[in-house]
């Protein structure tokens, strides 16, 4: 039978007890594998508190809030596994990198820092994020990019290497969205419907083109120019960087770019004259 | 043959274990049905294993997929079904029951007796589990159905199993059928899904499919008939989300002589899919599209013959389309189907290793119980992930593609073809 059965006792899916971590030098080490996430998140946040730059989670599966609230642009931490729920939620700063995949809200309201993810990113990706940068190298869910914002110097950025489903940008407010529809195994089309629906600020750019009826009412289909490109470039460049792939291979194909007709594009919903 | 509304040709034992008095005091739902003093807001958890190949595995499996789902829940419901775990009693419906007292345990075998040869009957084995308190009484059964009785009802065994559910569960106070199909059965409870495993001592059963839920109760009681899966004959449910059109769906089911009893939405669920599957034999693929169907916007940009089954699905089955957010897993004898919402407002993961096909709420079931499957992938929204045992005679297949006269009539409206598949 092809099914795992080694573990008889306890049935427990994480055990409440501190993982072990070994230190070498700067960087921790910390064996992860059915680890409750709060003792989990505790150890990790222990190890920086103790000046180590860079913690690395081994057999990661499913445990939440990893890198949660986390600050310091030095800090990295490598997840090996399967990153779970609302992981880099509130981060301020640091660098977190997923090989693997991420399940859902990954960067909710994320303030600054770096997210990097090999694999796939599930649902709700980069929910009101309001800073940092976000790249993920596969296929990514639903309501992705929905409601980020951007304020003053706080302009988030996020880099779908693969292809995403409905409400892509949905109610964005802000910020630099893109699909590249590269790095995917499905032969699904780029992207679902309810593209950018309530979109109301931001911007988003796709690699491809679009069909009018996926786009919501609110967002207006545009070729990127010469400008657009070059507002691209260092975005792309570091998704290149990130994932080792060619930047020619990434430009070969013509962007699309999606603005707001509106900033307001709701202000009359409930108004009556 | 038309159907006859259910409770008329069976003469009911109603013997209320509660007086009105009793009601009176506030006495008059079961104290283990006793409503969570507090809601909060949160997801469930699920998930579903199959092997198409028929290959039996331990309910360990579940039970792992769903500990580490544990958060997921709050602790007020878990369940298990699984199929293919009575080999000895293969063709036996079994029926697994709760009662609150002796009496309702009384008052159900009354039903047996007159309508059912029971060719065995005894206490569920349990253990005794931190944490799991206030069970009720709980025997499963083997029966059939009454020779005599069966054949003066003039029913399929399948249609009288159902009235026998039917009876038990609307009239029977404090007792409730959790399941009721051959070979297969629901173990659930309140506790956190790895509690309530261990409790019915899952790992010493094998099947080929399995389903778990993990629940977090929002808008109804967490009570033990409340917990998932939710059961009908050998179809059960687990679901996460709410079926905003509950009213709707449970006043359409009425008029099948379905009875909504239980007080969660989810029961519609089951009842919609033995509805459309057993009786009125769609394709799963059909009744998938009728339960979560494509919206009139994507109907448009259908080919026309496409559009025109869209079309007329979606007139017949209107009051039974689901509304609201959800994630369902069908399991049945023949297989397992995942399901969600149009605009996916709940998760599912999908995986496939071999002839194993594997959903969850979330990534990590599935990399806990599979070590390495071929392909893990998020289910477009309203598109179910299908599994199907290999060998299974199915009562229901085909295709989105069938011609429009060998799907149902209940579809196309035409007489003759309602003779031959013969709706009962």
């Amino acid at each position: 039978m092809a099914v795992t059965s080694e573990t008889r006792k306890p049935l427990e899916g994480y055990v409440q007890a501190d993982p072990e971590v070994t230190i070498d030098g700067n960087v921790a080490t910390i064996d992860a594998r059915g680890i409750y996430y709060k003792q989990l998140n505790e150890a990790v946040r222990r190890c920086l508190a103790e000046g180590v730059d860079k913690v690395v989670l081994q057999d990661v599966n499913g445990q939440r809030y990893i890198g949660t609230g986390i600050r310091g642009a030095d800090k990295h931490i490598e997840v090996f596994g399967t990153a779970g729920q609302d992981m880099a939620m509130f981060m301020d700063g640091p660098t977190v990198e997923v090989f693997g995949n991420a399940q859902d809200g990954v960067g909710n309201t994320m303030n600054a820092g770096k997210v990097i993810v090999h694999g796939d990113a599930g649902d709700v990706l980069g929910y009101g994020m309001r800073g940092g940068t976000l790249l993920v190298r596969g296929d990514v869910g639903y309501r992705v990019g929905i409601h980020m914002k951007a304020y003053e110097g706080h302009v988030p950025v996020m880099v779908c290497g693969g292809k995403a489903r409905d409400f892509f940008g949905e109610y964005m407010a802000g910020g630099t969205l893109v699909l590249l529809g590269m790095g995917s195994n499905s032969d699904r089309p780029l992207v679902g419907g309810y593209l950018g629906t309530g979109m109301h600020g931001g911007v988003i750019y796709l690699r491809g083109e679009v069909e009018p009826w996926q786009c919501g009412k609110e967002v207006g289909i545009f070729e990127a120019d010469e400008d657009d490109l070059a507002r691209l470039r260092p975005v792309l460049e570091e998704y290149c960087e990130a994932f080792g792939v060619e930047l020619a291979e990434v430009l070969s194909v013509p962007f699309t770019k999606l603005l707001p007709t509106s900033h307001r594009p709701y202000g009359k919903l409930y108004t009556y004259v | 043959m038309r159907y006859e509304p259910l409770l008329e040709r069976m003469p009911t034992t109603r013997m209320p274990a509660f007086t009105d008095r009793e009601a009176a005091f506030g006495l008059e739902r079961p104290s283990y049905a006793a409503e969570a003093p507090f809601k909060i807001h949160g997801g469930c958890g699920l998930t579903g294993i199959c092997d198409e190949s028929g290959a039996l595995m331990s309910g360990e499996v579940a039970i792992r997929a769903m500990a580490v789902q544990r958060d997921r829940g709050n602790g007020l419901g878990g369940g298990y079904a699984g199929y293919g775990i009575y080999p000895e009693l293969p063709d036996h419906f079994c029926f697994h029951m709760m009662y609150h007292d002796t009496r309702a345990k009384e008052d159900a075998e009354a039903v047996f007796d007159s309508y059912f040869q029971v060719d065995l009957a005894e206490p569920m084995p349990i253990r005794r589990v931190k944490g799991i308190a206030d069970a009720p009484i709980l025997w499963r059964y083997f029966l059939e159905p009454d020779p005599h009785k069966l054949e003066d009802s003039d029913m399929s065994a399948e249609d009288f199993v159902v009235h026998a559910v039917m009876l038990i569960n609307s009239t029977i106070e404090g007792a409730f059928v959790a399941s009721s199909g051959k070979n297969m059965g629901a173990f659930k409870g309140v506790g956190f899904p790895e509690e309530i495993g261990h409790y019915y001592l899952l790992e010493e059963y094998e099947g080929h499919t399995w389903v778990g839920h993990n629940r977090f109760p929002t808008n109804t009681p967490g009570w033990w008939g409340g917990a998932h899966p939710f059961t009908l004959l050998d179809w059960s449910i687990v679901h996460n989300g709410e079926i905003s059109s509950y009213g709707i769906n449970s006043r359409y089911l009425e008029q099948f002589g379905y009875k909504c009893t239980l007080g969660t939405d989810t029961e519609v669920a089951a009842y919609l899919f033995d509805l459309m599957l057993r009786r009125h034999k769609l394709p799963i693929e059909l009744a998938c599209k009728a339960l979560a169907s494509p919206l009139w916007s994507e109907i448009d940009r259908m080919p026309e013959d496409e559009q025109a089954l869209m079309r007329s699905l979606r007139a017949v089955y209107g009051p039974g389309m689901l509304n609201g957010p959800f994630a369902i897993v069908l399991g049945f004898n023949g297989g397992m189907v995942a399901l969600n919402d149009r605009i996916k407002l709940r998760p599912l993961v999908a995986a496939r290793q071999g002839s194993i096909v594997m959903v969850a709420s979330e990534e990590s079931a599935i990399r806990e119980v599979l070590e390495n499957p071929d392909i893990v992938w998020a289910p477009k929204a309203g598109e179910p992930v299908i599994a199907r045992i290999e060998g299974f005679e199915q009562p229901i297949h085909g295709g989105l593609h069938l011609p429009a006269e060998e799907v149902s009539c209940a579809v196309t409206g035409t007489a003759e073809v309602c003779e031959t598949v013969g709706v009962s």
